[in-house]
């Protein structure tokens, strides 16, 4: 009756709850994430071509400059209060882009600012995107050793 | 002209495309955005670390370097040029190429979250 | 054993008092609330401190409209929904008044008159205030995510009410009583999803539903409303399917503060929910009902959801609890 252990879960339940949920509208939010996503990525398009044509910025410093621009963008669009609505509307559109991982790290950073700015702001800033961090750095250092030991070993 | 044109549908096209898995993530199995940021960052090292995600990008450009999997190439693409020159670069190469995504992140975030305070949400 | 407590000397609600914040005052029930807020961290710095001025706000109006002395109050019953009660704490902290500290999540408002009931109708205490509350703000921080994070809303989520509600218990005095309680059991029926409470918290409220009709062999019919706490829209539906298959027909008879308190869109959301909910519904708008004679006894029972951040990372379901009051309009 009580589900403490697995075992005990009421699965009559669980699936007669699963079948009269509500559902999500499927077409209208893989729309709305597919055209916000893609128009993310065009405005990314158009600052490289900008960089590249007019500053003559190129290689992996010209991606270096859009994203920092983008990252711009998306933490001042968080700041302002936007970018919460542009991801209730877009969901994964407004997610996956660099300009959600800025918001996911402002977004605490100014929540955690009534804790002060050392416990708060600056010590919660990273609770949503820290993890992208840890596996990032932690996955690039296996991927270069790896890299290593096959170019120098072999 | 038609070049140019054809640059940008690419990237809207193919960048959309990588949200709409997203999307298709989460309305199927509920994940949360945290989690997504992680996988797709990983799926991006995890296919630039066998050389595929240089394809994409030289196909989308922007298309597929904005999505957050466009850092992680970045990050297993430092790591695979560092460990031509030797084992401290191996190991630094990563961070090294993805430097100006963190540096900014923190930057920014400190001074909007410095500027701005939270509103409360009516809807 | 029984779960039902009768009470002799029954408890009577000699006032009440209500304070919203815009997003509720805009509401259907909007009219309803005493103090009405345009801005919902009532001149504060933080939306904790804001909970915390609401929550003593309402305190201290419901002594002022039951035309009680301070001192004359015997208790402050109080919870909410932050780590630690930490608002109820820090509001009872402006009252030189005995603090009895609850929590049962959003179940909260219903266990303090239970509790209050019992102290009353034992002799101990002649004027007890019961008083819940919830922000917004607070709660989506502590249990979901930062204000201003791009995430998606599924729909069977609700919105955390922002507002607080108080009653006043008192020994003698002319209102509406307090007849019964039944104290719910924890009951969980394996939904891990945090996001779909009411679907939690519905088997909760049917097992106090039942052992209620039962023990006292009562039926819906005995009712002029059924009022749950904060099951939404979907949760008040499935609630109204288990009573059903119990072989008790709610369906004429069950009402939703979380339902009532927004306007419906099923689509989107499932009503509100939080401590301050049913405080708020329940001391606003029903009790207006029972003073033009509207309703004249009802089953006042909210639901809560025991979890924290903590067990829902854990991978843990969500345990749930409702317990359960009589209230009726007697001469």
């Amino acid at each position: 009756m009580t589900g403490k252990n697995k075992e005990n879960y009421n699965e009559n339940y669980i699936n007669y709850v699963k079948s009269i949920s509500v559902k999500t509208n499927e077409k209208r939010t893989l729309f709305r994430a597919f055209w916000v996503g893609g128009l993310i990525c065009v405005i990314g398009q158009s600052l490289r071509l900008l960089l590249e044509k007019v500053f003559f910025i190129t290689g992996d410093e010209l991606a270096g400059y859009v994203s920092m621009i983008l990252i711009f963008i998306g933490s001042f669009l968080t700041g302002l209060g936007v970018y919460d609505r542009i991801g209730k509307y877009a969901g994964g559109g407004s997610i996956v882009p660099i300009t959600g991982f800025a918001n996911s790290v402002v977004s605490p950073a100014m929540e955690f600012k009534s804790e002060g700015f050392i416990y708060g702001l600056a010590a919660k800033m990273f609770t949503i995107a820290g993890p992208i961090i840890v596996f990032g750095v932690a996955s690039s250092v296996v991927v270069g050793l790896v890299y290593y030991f096959i170019y120098w070993v072999f | 002209m038609s070049d140019i044109i054809l640059i940008f549908v690419k990237a809207f096209v193919f960048g959309g495309l990588i949200c709409v898995i997203a999307q298709l993530l989460i309305n199927f199995t509920k994940i949360t955005s945290g989690k997504i940021l992680v996988y797709f960052m990983l799926s991006g090292v995890l296919l630039e670390s066998v050389g595929l995600y240089q394809y994409f990008v030289d196909f989308a450009g922007a298309g597929a370097t904005v999505p957050i999997c466009g850092f992680g190439y970045l990050l297993a693409k430092g790591a695979k040029e560092g460990a031509k020159k030797g084992l401290f670069d191996a190991i630094t190469g990563g961070i090294t190429s993805a430097s100006m995504g963190i540096t900014a992140a923190i930057v920014f975030g400190c001074l909007f979250a410095f500027i701005f305070s939270v509103r409360s949400k009516k809807n | 054993m029984k779960r039902t407590l009768i009470f002799k000397n029954k408890p009577v609600i000699t006032a009440t008092s209500t304070i919203a914040g815009p997003k509720e005052s805009l509401g259907p029930i909007g009219k309803y609330i005493e103090t009405r807020l345009d801005n919902d961290k009532f001149n504060e710095k933080t939306f904790e401190k804001a909970e915390c001025k609401m929550l003593s706000y309402v305190i201290d109006g419901v002594i002022k409209n039951s035309n009680r002395k301070r001192e004359s109050v015997n208790a402050i019953l109080a919870g909410d929904l932050l780590n630690q009660i930490i608002s109820s704490s820090y509001a009872a902290r402006d009252f030189e008044i005995p603090y009895i500290g609850v929590y049962n999540a959003c179940s909260t408002m219903s266990e303090t008159l239970a509790i209050g009931s019992v102290l009353i109708d034992g002799g101990y205490m002649e004027n007890v205030v019961c008083a819940t509350g919830s922000h917004f703000a607070t709660a989506e921080r502590q249990y979901r995510y930062p204000l201003e994070l791009g995430s998606v809303r599924p729909p069977q989520s609700q919105w955390t009410v922002t507002g607080a509600g108080a009653t006043m218990l008192s020994k003698n005095g002319v209102g509406p009583k307090i007849t019964m309680a039944t104290f719910g059991r924890v009951v969980d029926f394996g939904i891990t999803d945090a996001n779909n409470m009411g679907a939690a918290m519905a088997p909760a409220a049917l097992d106090t539903l039942v052992a209620h009709f039962n023990e006292n062999n009562l039926s819906p019919k005995d009712y002029d409303l059924i009022i749950t706490g904060d099951l939404g829209v979907f949760g008040s539906k499935i609630l109204k399917d288990l009573a059903w298959e119990k072989g008790f027909d709610i369906f004429e008879k069950h009402i939703d503060c979380g339902a009532l308190i927004y306007e419906p869109h099923e689509e989107e959301f499932q009503g509100g929910s939080g401590a301050g909910c049913s405080a708020v519904v329940l001391n606003s708008y029903f009790m207006d009902k029972f003073k033009n004679k509207e309703i004249n006894k009802v089953f006042f029972l909210a639901t809560g959801a025991l979890l924290s951040t903590v067990s829902t990372q854990q991978g843990e379901s969500i345990p749930c609890i409702s317990h359960g009051v009589v209230i009726e309009n007697r001469g």
